[in-house]
């Protein structure tokens, strides 16, 4: 394992993308933050701006309006970084199932932008604070 | 110069961006506690350089490369020559004449290089942070100067850093105004809390910091690490009569190391990281006091409290504040400074 990824998993940089979520996962995101939670115990931090982001936090099915946005922010973002699908919606598009405005899941477009992504899926309508820690805490070991 | 002085100097920029990033950690440890959360680990500022400087650089493309990219550097060597310049009259007593003036033109130094850094980087946020920290450098930059102007009247026109550690100028009414004063304008300068109006988290990302990335952020990141350092020692020697030595000063300095150890072996080897952590806390706080920096921890908590308690102020609000009450305050204890020196009274 490289330093890159060693110092990477130590400390993660979260920047959160809303791509056209019903602010429920963005809620139970936020939550991670408080006291109950306390996510900066692992290093993890939420960040205003994805130059500094280590990860995405991609929560809500991607409409078409969102769906540039998305793909110029994870073109922002420096490498290496992990996308996060947070949610039914963002993992596989959940009730929007073949929706008109719909452009896809987080995955296929993301992949589509960068073979090479490194994905990891949270599901769950909203997941639970715990889910979301130990979703990233298995995808970092995982990597 | 022995070998030993040259082992010295060589020491003395490592020694000053560790002190920087455990005093970094400090902030974010006791504002989680404030917060009643756990916080950070104890390498946590160190992780976080280390992860910085293994991503990668990218440059806006409209942006200006060559100040883009030499922006944090100038920062960056402006705080180490501060630090440099505050070692060299807190610890080896060989100081100059007029070196204060020196420190006080390498303060400004960070800030300006954060102004060319966020201007260079072509983005909206950034340039509105740019425009804030103008202006919040034109307003603290002049109740600081004026309570220098104190700390010159009360120590009887010293203009070197040595000559000013020898008095305790706070132990004054107007001593104590310019050094309340003094504090704020520090806590402006890091960019802490009631003044973070530049960097604004929640409404301008992260500011003048926003377009950075990789290596160069990290290199933001130990500047801002070694301001902690710099800034509180400056208020020190200014007002609270410089670096305390004492008889338990060598006693000190060789738990410190014998505790740093057991932590760090501690740290890897349970699991138990709370506990220890806070321990460590602890210890650094008590050995700071114990190797005569408890001026310094006292300067940092006060930083770290007043962070804690206040909410984000509106730029009009901060620059009202620094030309308003400050300098007020300042003309006040100014007045009162020359009268005591006048009619030899030291309290006032």
């Amino acid at each position: 394992m490289s330093w890159k990824m060693w110092s990477l998993k130590k400390s993660i940089w979260v920047f959160h993308v809303n791509t056209g979520a019903c602010n429920n996962c963005d809620i139970e995101i936020v939550n991670c933050l408080t006291p109950k939670y306390d996510i900066e115990r692992f290093g993890i931090k939420l960040v205003g701006s994805p130059r500094h982001a280590d990860a995405l936090l991609v929560t809500g099915v991607v409409t078409l309006q969102a769906l540039p946005r998305l793909l110029e922010v994870y073109r922002q973002t420096a490498k290496p970084c992990v996308v996060f699908p947070i949610g039914a919606c963002a993992c596989d598009t959940g009730i929007f199932y073949n929706g008109y405005h719909v452009a896809g899941p987080v995955d296929k477009i993301i992949r589509e932008e960068d073979p090479n992504a490194i994905i990891a899926y949270v599901p769950g309508c909203p997941p639970k604070p715990e889910a979301m820690i130990s979703g990233v805490m298995k995808a970092l070991s995982a990597i | 110069m022995s070998l030993f002085t040259v082992l010295l100097w060589i020491l003395v920029v490592p020694v000053t961006i560790v002190l920087g990033l455990a005093a970094s950690w400090i902030v974010r440890k006791v504002s989680a506690l404030v917060q009643w959360r756990v916080g950070p680990p104890l390498f946590q500022p160190a992780y976080d350089v280390i992860k910085l400087m293994g991503k990668e650089i990218l440059i806006p493309e409209e942006a200006n490369k060559s100040v883009f990219m030499m922006a944090p550097l100038i920062g960056f060597v402006g705080v180490l020559l501060l630090s440099l310049i505050l070692w060299n009259a807190l610890a080896v007593q060989r100081p100059f004449v007029g070196d204060v003036i020196v420190a006080i033109y390498l303060m400004v130094l960070p800030s300006l290089a954060l102004i060319l850094g966020g201007s260079s980087s072509a983005s909206p946020h950034a340039s509105i942070g740019t425009a804030r920290e103008m202006k919040l450098v034109m307003g603290y930059e002049l109740p600081l100067v004026l309570a220098f102007i104190v700390v010159l009247i009360k120590t009887g026109g010293q203009l070197s850093l040595a000559g000013i550690s020898q008095q305790v100028p706070v132990l004054s009414i107007s001593g104590m105004l310019a050094f309340i004063v003094a504090l704020l304008c520090v806590q402006a300068k890091l960019g802490f809390v009631p003044f973070d109006i530049a960097e604004a988290e929640t409404e301008l990302g992260s500011g003048v910091l926003m377009e950075y990335s990789g290596a160069l952020l990290a290199l933001w990141k130990v500047m801002q690490a070694v301001m902690l350092v710099a800034l509180p020692f400056f208020l020190m020697i200014l007002f609270l009569g410089g670096y305390g030595t004492n008889h338990l000063t060598g006693v000190g300095a060789i738990s410190a190391i014998i505790l740093l150890i057991v932590f760090v072996v501690g740290r890897f080897m349970s699991g138990r990281s709370k506990f220890l952590d806070v321990m460590a806390l602890l210890s650094f706080i008590g050995i700071c006091i114990l190797a005569g920096l408890g001026k310094y921890v006292l300067i940092l908590v006060l930083l770290i409290l007043i962070k804690n308690t206040n909410p984000r102020l509106k730029i009009d609000q901060a620059m009202k504040f620094f030309w308003g009450f400050c300098t007020v305050t300042l003309v006040v204890s100014i007045i009162l400074a020359s009268l005591g020196n006048y009619y030899n009274v030291s309290w006032l």
